[in-house]
């Protein structure tokens, strides 16, 4: 079946499985490989990416139903080597370590710092409930959420 | 020295941000199964869903008519691929059982998830698809699960063994000594805890690509390992492929904990199968493959006895284990309970020591090396233990471990068990602890609320710890039988540009190598952190190495770094004082030149040095050019990080559920060489350790089935299980190496579970619960009361 899809900006059309999972088309069909998989349950949160502006798992979806739909991936985050305030704040507060949730994680905390105006470390550890990471114990990665929610400049979504 | 041309956060001891960050914050680290091969086919493998069977028969056809198949394989078909078994490298007693151990079992599978066949196709989802085509048949056998009931013998999971038991090891060096002190004993201690099942759960799991060279008959191994080194030699044995023709790739690699200290079957099958198809092959290992295949860690029963005097001063520790190998010998497994045997007494001055561990054969996945690897499990003895005593003696736990600290005077400390601990000063770090966690006003809160009669009860628990880290000294592996050494390996550089390349053995998956290798060095030559490229994991750029495990990076590695950077400076030194006919005693290295000593208006950059050892047109006599140093440290002893942890919790005695409120982290793990660091190394290993106590547990049923194999089942705890952490430090520099550094990579998990577990119990303690098995899960929490309750009961009947 045919999709057609926007990731990270730029328009694609694609001839596809019915039953490929959203994530391998990223990783396989568009080579987007920062997006990782971590399990085969939807538990761990690594394959976090953002579909018309929400977080999704995107090993809980089909290639198939993200047809029209806008989506943002870790590559789309730093513009000219830039890194984005929340990447940034990651690397500021040593909120990663083998760095294979990473990508996962900021997808899911851009989300909540923007459903949360107000964010609280509350918010941020019940936010992330369904990000895995084994290294870092999530403390940093609190720490690095609440500072990149101060540092957000402007709204990440659909739009990038 | 003093060393002004670094920058101030490049230094030794300063939180230079991570030079690994950007390529991981970025999505364009590679990982194995992100690497784009040409051509390469994609191999699935068919396990059994039996704990214990017969392979009656086994029918590929199917599979090899399935669309996009290219190849499909037996046990028997792949037989003469093997020059040797899958090995273990860890053969713990002369009289050790060890199992034959093949990539693809032949006739017998011996746990749920033994690989049977294997399925090659042109993509991922044509050798998946196939499996389902594959028939066999089995004739199931009965599961040996319990432990005790292993021991039994009435199952015998190697009928060519004639038992399940693997070995027994002692370690007693005063037999007498022992005896006497339990007949002495005003106070005797007994307890038993069980050490469950774990799943280390790295976050990516394990993954391999192989591909044939075009000629000459090498091959390139990309495999998501801690051990590409070990890998490479280990691999040319399994398969008989000289060492040389082989080059091992660990990329960047997400997590190992321990699970990919290992050399698995599916490493040696993508191997075997890109030798017979001539064409890259590679596997991808899906999460209920990891929970099956890969290697799980503890499972142990222990049985700890203690004999103190009437003061609650600790005359003896008398120790028993059974440890569960589960049904093959992976590359250490044997030796995991040795890696705990030496500490039993913890950080108490314990004159007599005897310990003993049998090793038994089950029907489950094999164990293995698991964050601590033996030490969270001698910690998980001796710390639970301690508080039984206090409990038994009416004193406060915090005390009776003061009374029982080896003295600081004491260090070097030689124990009953063998060791010489090279420094401590453990007061301290209690102290700190307690303040840290208010430990008097916790206490005070603690009694008002029993006093209130609260069901939310507090509860306070603390764990000292010692590990034994920088595995290790070759000549006490050799004692204990252990088939390598414990050297590593690495490489200074100066470039002819100036810029410096470290080549290091020690294979990084998360640690932060990168970034504190650089510092090291940047801080012994005066230059920049980002002109020091560090090379890793990768056995062609360097050959030689014995990888990442047992907090081992920066106490042998990290020093094999310092001293080959000594050895440049040493060099640069002979060829600045050449040139600026000065003597070598008169120049002294600042900030990145040499300058002679109270004239610094003449000096030399390193820099510059590095250029003239390039160009070699004007060298000392007989020097041969180049600016490096090659340095293959062998450690004299381990070392000995320590520290105090406090856990606070919040027991629902009606419901059972356990809340962490607050943790407490004091760690003296020597010098450090970047605390943030450091800081997130004790994060990630409280929570993991956190996770043993209260969340986490591979569960079996009585035939063989693993019911925890998915992350739905598995309880890995997420952000919102747990709290954000207080740390503090003190620093007691190791002697032992010149950098005075330990290491820190297991310290948290180490530590926790213990606090955990007794800050669960002393909250119960007053209902009459003296004992819990992990997970404390609510529902375990809740029928430990309950019992309690009706036993209270009984007894006012």
């Amino acid at each position: 079946m045919r999709v057609s899809t926007t990731v990270n900006g730029r328009s694609y059309e694609h001839e596809i499985e019915p039953r490929l999972l959203l994530v391998y088309y990223l990783r396989d069909v568009l080579g987007l490989t920062g997006t990782k998989v971590g399990c085969d349950t939807s538990s761990c949160g690594a394959c976090t990416v953002l579909v018309d502006g929400e977080s999704v798992k995107s090993c809980t979806m089909l290639a198939a139903q993200a047809d029209g739909c806008a989506m943002t991936t870790i590559e789309a985050l730093a513009v000219d080597g830039a890194l984005d305030p929340l990447q940034e704040a990651f690397h500021d507060n040593h909120a990663l370590q083998c760095g294979f949730c990473t990508s996962g994680m900021v997808m899911a905390a851009m989300s909540i710092i923007r459903e949360h105006p107000g964010l609280t470390e509350a918010d941020v550890r019940e936010g992330l409930e369904g990000n895995l990471c084994r290294c870092t114990g999530y403390h940093n990665i609190v720490k690095a959420v609440l500072a990149g929610a101060g540092r957000q400049a402007h709204p990440v979504g659909a739009a990038r | 020295m003093t060393v002004t041309g670094v920058p101030a956060d490049g230094r030794i001891g300063t939180p230079l941000l991570r030079k690994e960050d950007p390529p991981l914050l970025t999505g364009e680290a590679r990982f194995v199964e992100d690497l784009v091969v040409p051509g390469a086919l994609h191999a699935a493998v068919l396990r059994s869903p039996h704990a214990n069977a017969r392979i009656r028969s086994l029918d590929i056809s199917g599979a090899l008519a399935s669309p996009g198949v290219v190849a499909a394989f037996t046990g028997a078909d792949l037989r003469e691929e093997w020059a040797q078994p899958l090995p273990c490298a860890w053969p713990v007693t002369a009289d050790i059982k060890i199992p034959e151990h093949l990539p693809l079992a032949v006739e017998h599978v011996s746990y749920g998830g033994d690989a049977v066949a294997v399925v090659v196709g042109e993509s991922r989802e044509a050798a998946v698809d196939a499996l389902d085509a594959v028939v066999v048949d089995y004739e199931p056998l009965p599961a040996v699960v319990d432990l005790q009931e292993a021991l039994t013998d009435r199952v015998v999971v190697h009928e060519s063994l004639g038992s399940n038991r693997c070995y027994t090891w002692s370690l007693i060096p005063d037999p007498a000594a022992v005896d006497s002190a339990f007949a002495e004993a005003a106070h005797v201690v007994k307890e038993r805890y069980v050490q469950q099942r774990l799943i280390p759960n790295a976050m990516e799991t394990r993954g391999v690509c192989v591909v044939p060279q075009p000629f000459g008959g090498d091959y390139t191994i990309y495999s998501a390992t801690q051990i590409p080194h070990i890998l490479k030699v280990m691999l040319g044995i399994v398969t008989g492929i000289p060492e040389q023709k082989l080059r091992v790739v660990a990329p960047w690699v997400g997590g190992g904990f321990g699970s990919k200290l290992n050399v698995y079957a599916e490493e040696a099958l993508c191997l075997a199968l890109a030798r017979r198809l001539k064409r890259p092959v590679r596997w991808t290992e899906e999460r209920i493959e990891n929970a099956q295949a890969t290697i799980q860690g503890r499972g142990m029963i222990q049985e700890i006895e203690l004999a103190a005097d009437r003061d609650g001063r600790v005359r003896a520790v008398r120790v028993n284990l059974l440890a569960d190998m589960g049904a093959y010998l992976q590359l250490v497994t044997p030796g995991i309970p040795l890696l705990g045997a030496f500490l039993y007494h913890g950080v108490y001055d314990i004159p007599a020591y005897a310990f003993t561990c049998t090793g038994v054969f089950t029907t489950k996945t094999a164990t293995d090396a698991d964050r601590g690897a033996g030490r969270p499990e001698a910690t998980y003895a001796i710390e639970p233990a301690m508080d039984a005593l206090a409990h038994q003696l009416g004193l406060d736990p915090a005390e009776v471990r003061r009374r029982n600290f080896i003295a600081t005077e004491k260090f070097p400390y030689s124990s009953a068990a063998g060791l010489v601990f090279d420094s401590g000063d453990y007061g301290p770090a209690l102290d700190q602890a307690l303040e840290l966690a208010a430990y008097e006003a916790t206490r005070k809160e603690q009694q008002d609320r029993r006093n209130a009669g609260a069901n939310k009860r507090i509860g306070i628990g603390l764990s000292c710890y010692v590990e034994m880290c920088g595995l290790a000294p070759s000549r006490v592996l050799a004692s204990l039988n252990y088939s390598a050494g414990g050297w590593e390996a690495a490489t200074v550089r100066l470039m002819a540009t100036g810029k410096v390349q470290v080549v290091t053995g020690s294979t990084p998956h998360g640690q932060g190598h990168e970034t504190c290798w650089s510092q090291i060095v940047a801080d012994r030559l005066g230059v920049d952190p980002d002109d020091v490229d560090v090379v890793s994991g990768d056995t062609a750029l360097s050959p030689a190495g014995m990888d990442t495990y047992g907090s081992r990076s920066l106490s042998v590695g990290g020093v094999a770094v310092w001293q080959a950077t000594e050895k440049v400076i040493a060099k640069a030194r002979a060829i600045a004082a050449h040139q600026m006919e000065a003597s070598e005693e008169d120049l002294e290295l600042v900030g990145g030149s040499f300058q002679v000593k109270g004239t610094p208006s003449r000096s030399m950059a390193i820099q510059a040095v590095a250029f003239e050892a390039f160009t070699a047109h004007n060298l000392p006599d007989g020097m041969e050019p180049g600016l490096e140093a090659q340095v293959t440290y062998d450690p004299p002893n381990f070392t000995f990080p320590f520290g105090t942890h406090v856990a606070v919790v919040e027991v629902d005695s009606e419901t059972g559920d356990v809340d962490l409120v607050r943790y407490v982290a004091v760690d003296d793990c020597g010098n450090q060489v970047n605390p943030m660091i450091v800081e997130g190394q004790v994060h990630g290993g409280v929570v993991q350790g956190i996770a043993q106590a209260l969340y986490e547990e591979a569960v079996y049923d009585q035939d063989g089935n693993l019911r925890t194999s998915t992350l739905t089942d598995y309880l890995v705890p997420s952000a919102a299980e747990v709290p954000s952490f207080t740390l503090g430090h003190t620093v007691t520099p190791s002697p032992t190496n010149p950098m005075g550094v330990k290491g820190v990579g297991e310290a948290g998990t180490i530590a926790s579970t213990p606090a955990v577990m007794n800050a669960v119990l002393d909250a119960l303690a007053p209902l009459g619960v003296t004992a819990l098995d992990m997970p404390a899960s609510p529902q375990r929490v809740w029928e430990a009361v309950e019992r309690a309750k009706k036993a209270a009961e009984g007894e006012e009947r």
